[in-house]
């Protein structure tokens, strides 16, 4: 059984407690100690300016050309924290709550709570940093809501919180990196980790313009690399968001928890045809006054704003009256999917659902809506052609973001020593479904104030490397290295008729189609004899042009496709070997009469944590999640 | 819909470029230029060609990964809008179109539609941050900032650094760029010990990258996806009058 080292004491105080005893390294000794991060979103990005800061010997890698481009910067809604601004009554307790249980009971108590707790220290440090919250007239800090909860904890820069908060990290590692002990390698991609003596003590890069492919080492390495909803294709995600470096980890032997743990977006934009590439994401805030509704007759032929009151279906008000149009995710792209399915959807294809700002307009008037939304009504413009202060918008649930990812213990280290875990890359905090405008915040939380302390207290353990170890590490080095270059050479061999794209659109249609916002047996039995073989066709079929010695797009595209295909299989064993239905996890044959999500605690209360057996083949570990402080209950939003 | 194509190439930075020509025939017009161009290289592929090298990755106009000229529109010819958010009705049927990489010296082609935008980052790493360190920070609230100065900070950090200030200026100058990096900070009051520091390195950051000056013709402004405004120039300008010569 796997132990996630949850430190003893009172709820409230695990984490000071778990701060007072962590180990410290002496300020003049950190400069002996060299930590990667990969990646350079919210998370990588402030834990290494952090790590930096403290003294220590810094290495970053970032697949991006700029530092500054990690998705985190697509995020546009907001970030919590349980600051009690409204004087509605929300604490530490009440956003602990609200998460564990909008999370489905499937995730740590004490972490929950440390995210929590860690929430307000985020909002003064970015602010610090000269991130642009919006502020009342007063010159205070302003809130909104989110879904999922009944208080106003949501910060946000107009409809840019991601990118604003990235700016800071990204400035706090630049500044970083123009010191002694911070560089940063923008174009690199890891593509393998190098272990020694079952410790993480390195990497193996490609250098994407030239082509080269080196090893570094490292004392400590901290994956940040974001989610993997891009395997499902359309999704949310950037179109260079993969999975690589955490299922590299995976390979390593660092167990991947509850992969098939995907979180869909409600308010997406609805895919309009094939040659779509992603779905573009309206922000969540929407649902604070937009009203979701279709029309209650599958044959409505009316424009919108035809269709009176009588005749439309208000399903989310209707559900679930007591959180209406802000039920949490899984919810209402679930009870979307529900009326699309039964043919009352809207639009060209039939595949969306209204979001309707008219009775908000009438309230507010047009430039507090404008204020609010503007840059959201703009792109909608944008990208459809549309007047959404003229008519509603049309909107869809689109795979977005990753609840599952490598499992970490309470100092987020995965079961791999050595080898951390930070932001969207990890299984952590969020359960079965995430919160909107928690995942920022963990992303932060993670990286500017988790991974300071315990990545020190881990390297306070250990020596760094000593002279005699080099040997052994060089070979190590350069057994990965040779690895690497045999699997470039080996898809390059291949030469077939298939681009790494159309295998990626396949897969992704797969897992829509038998593992997505709803999953059973049957189908995900069949999901799975099918990737296999597209997994076959995929060494006989695929074609990359070119070769591997200078920018080669098509071949960085291919490396993550093989990785997504491999790790395709596990999601879809993942999600049948789960007989509940919690949170974005559902499972058809386990619902209620009302179609709501039936979970079984007694047999599932765990966190599945996968070992890498080679083959298409793993092992289960299970994390067993106690429940000390709250009472287990039916998650009701009526 | 059709269209027909006239792609730079240019296979390395100091490789000689041309325009390639490609006719399309079976697009969609509510295709974005990315969508089109996934759209031509897999044709490029099959056909055992080497593909159009271009890049996106948000593909929803925030990341500044994406970038180039269409028929003399740095990113689009729509207004406040990046390559990849504009689509194919904004075209007309057999329209000509040529795409070409941004072009700046600071901004070298590394290849076909791909530039060397890393000028940027050495800016921003001259002194484009508040040199806070992570645990410094008092109460959030403790330092009010009225309702306006906050929108007008976010008017100027909502820069994505995509460069199509620098690509459609005739100086090639960053101004735009650093101004609105200078003024989000220097605005704010937690910017203010640092402001005039970050002023003098970024500014000389600026000028050895070798961007050119500005002659305040405003296509920046004009072309931004993000509508940074020429006044950050204007209020960079006056910052540093009273430095330097006052
Ligand atoms: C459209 C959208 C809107 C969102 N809105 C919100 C919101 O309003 N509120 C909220 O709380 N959350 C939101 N989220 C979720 C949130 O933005 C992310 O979970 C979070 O930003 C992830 O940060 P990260 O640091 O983990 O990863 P990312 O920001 O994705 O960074 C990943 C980094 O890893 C690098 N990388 C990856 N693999 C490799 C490799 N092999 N080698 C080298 N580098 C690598 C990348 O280059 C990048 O720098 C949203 C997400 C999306 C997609
Ligand atoms: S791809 Fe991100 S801005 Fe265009």
């Amino acid at each position: 059984m796997l132990d996630a080292k949850i430190p003893a004491g009172e709820l409230k105080d695990k984490w000071q407690n778990y701060k007072a005893n962590a180990k410290l390294i002496n300020p003049a000794n950190r400069r002996n100690y060299k930590i990667i991060v990969i990646g350079t979103g919210l998370s990588g990005a402030s834990s290494a300016a952090s790590l930096a800061e403290l003294g220590f010997q810094v290495e970053v890698f970032t697949f991006h050309d700029s530092a500054r481009r990690a998705h985190s910067v697509a995020a546009q809604g907001g970030v919590n924290a349980a600051k009690d601004y409204k004087n509605d009554s929300d604490s530490v307790w009440r956003m602990f709550y609200d998460t564990l249980k909008g999370g489905d009971f499937r995730s740590r108590e004490a972490n929950v709570y440390r995210l929590a707790e860690c929430s307000m220290s985020l909002i003064d440090q970015a602010v610090a940093q000269g991130v642009p919250f919006a502020r009342e007239y007063s010159g205070y800090l302003s809130n909104r809501s989110f879904g999922g909860v009944q208080v106003s904890r949501t910060f946000y820069a107009r409809g840019q919180t991601g990118q604003q908060l990235l700016l800071g990290a990204y400035q706090s590692l630049m500044r970083q990196s123009a010191g002694k002990n911070l560089k940063l390698n923008t174009r690199h991609e890891m593509l393998d980790i190098i272990t020694l003596n079952g410790e993480a003590k390195g990497v193996v890069v490609r250098n994407m313009d030239t082509g080269s492919i080196s090893t570094h080492h490292c004392d400590a390495l901290i994956i940040a690399s974001g989610g993997y909803g891009k395997i499902y294709y359309l999704s949310t995600l950037a179109m260079n968001c993969n999975a690589t470096a955490i299922w590299r980890a995976h390979r390593n032997g660092a167990f991947m928890a509850s992969p098939s743990w995907t979180q869909f977006h409600p308010t997406s934009l609805p895919q309009l045809g094939s040659y779509q590439s992603k779905l573009t994401l309206m922000s969540e805030s929407l649902r604070n006054d937009g009203r979701i509704w279709v029309p209650k007759s599958a044959d409505e032929k009316r424009s919108p704003n035809e269709i009176p009151d009588e005749d439309r279906d208000y399903y989310l008000e209707r559900r679930y009256p007591a959180f209406g149009n802000l039920a949490p995710r899984d919810i209402s792209s679930r009870a979307a999917k529900e009326r699309i399915d039964k043919g009352f959807g809207v639009g060209p294809m039939k595949n969306a659902v209204y979001l309707d700002f008219k009775d908000a307009i009438e309230r507010d008037g047009k430039k507090t809506i404008q204020e609010r939304y503007g840059n959201l009504f703009e792109m909608y413009r944008k990208i459809t052609g549309l007047n959404a202060y003229e008519e509603p918008m049309m909107i869809a649930p689109a795979a977005h973001f990753s609840m599952g990812g490598l499992w970490v213990d309470y100092r987020l280290m995965t079961n791999l020593k050595g080898l951390f875990s930070l932001g969207e890359s990890n299984f952590s905090d969020h359960g079965a479904n995430r919160l909107g405008a928690n995942s920022l915040l963990q992303a932060c939380v993670d990286g500017y104030f988790i991974s300071p302390s315990t990545v020190m207290d881990y390297l306070a353990e250990i020596k760094p490397m000593e002279k005699d170890e080099i040997h052994a590490w060089e070979k190590a080095a350069k057994r990965t290295k040779e690895k690497v270059g045999q699997r470039i050479d080996r898809l390059l061999a291949i030469k077939g008729n298939t681009t790494a794209e159309e295998f990626h659109k396949e897969l992704g249609q797969m897992l829509y189609a038998n593992c997505g916002l709803a999953r059973n047996q049957k189908d995900m039995e069949f999901a799975l004899g099918s990737l296999y073989s597209i997994q076959e066709r995929f060494y006989k079929e695929l074609l990359i042009p070119g070769d591997a010695a200078a920018i080669n797009f098509e071949l960085e595209k291919a490396i993550r496709v093989e990785d997504y295909l491999e790790m395709a299989i596990l999601i879809v064993k993942d999600a049948l070997q789960r007989e509940e239905s919690c949170g974005a996890h559902f499972r058809e044959e386990h619902q209620t009469e009302d179609g709501e999500a039936l979970r079984n605690d007694d047999d599932f209360r765990y966190v599945s944590a996968w070992e890498y057996k080679g083959d298409n083949r793993y092992e289960l570990h299970k994390e067993h999640l106690s429940f000390d402080h709250v009472e287990l209950k039916e998650r009701s939003y009526k | 819909m059709e269209l027909q194509l006239h792609i730079w190439r240019q296979a390395g930075p100091d490789k000689k470029g041309d325009f390639e020509e490609h006719y399309l025939d079976d697009l969609d017009e509510h295709m974005s230029v990315p969508e089109m161009m996934d759209h031509l290289n897999k044709k490029i592929i099959k056909s055992g060609g080497d593909p159009v090298a271009f890049e996106s990755d948000c593909r929803e106009g925030i990341c500044g990964q994406c970038g180039f000229v269409i028929n003399g529109h740095v990113h689009s010819p729509e207004k406040s809008t990046t390559t990849c958010q504009t689509h194919l009705r904004s075209f007309k049927n057999r329209q000509t179109l040529y795409l070409e990489p941004f072009r700046a010296d600071s901004f070298p082609v590394k290849k076909d539609l791909v530039i060397d935008r890393s000028a940027f980052d050495r800016i921003v790493q001259a002194g484009g941050y508040i040199g806070v360190n992570t645990g410094q920070a008092s109460e959030a609230n403790t330092t009010l900032i009225n309702h306006e100065l906050a929108e007008d900070a976010f008017d100027s950090a909502a820069c994505i650094g995509c460069g199509a200030c620098v690509a459609t200026c005739k100086n090639a100058s960053a101004m735009l760029f650093t101004s609105a990096k200078i003024n989000h900070l220097s605005m704010l009051p937690q910017g203010k010990p640092e402001a005039s520091k970050r002023l003098e390195n970024m500014v000389t950051q600026m000028d050895s990258e070798g961007f050119g000056s500005c002659t305040y013709t405003g296509a920046c402004e004009v072309v931004c996806p993000q509508d940074i405004s020429l006044k950050n120039i204007t209020e960079l300008n006056r910052k540093w009058l009273w430095e330097k010569i006052l």
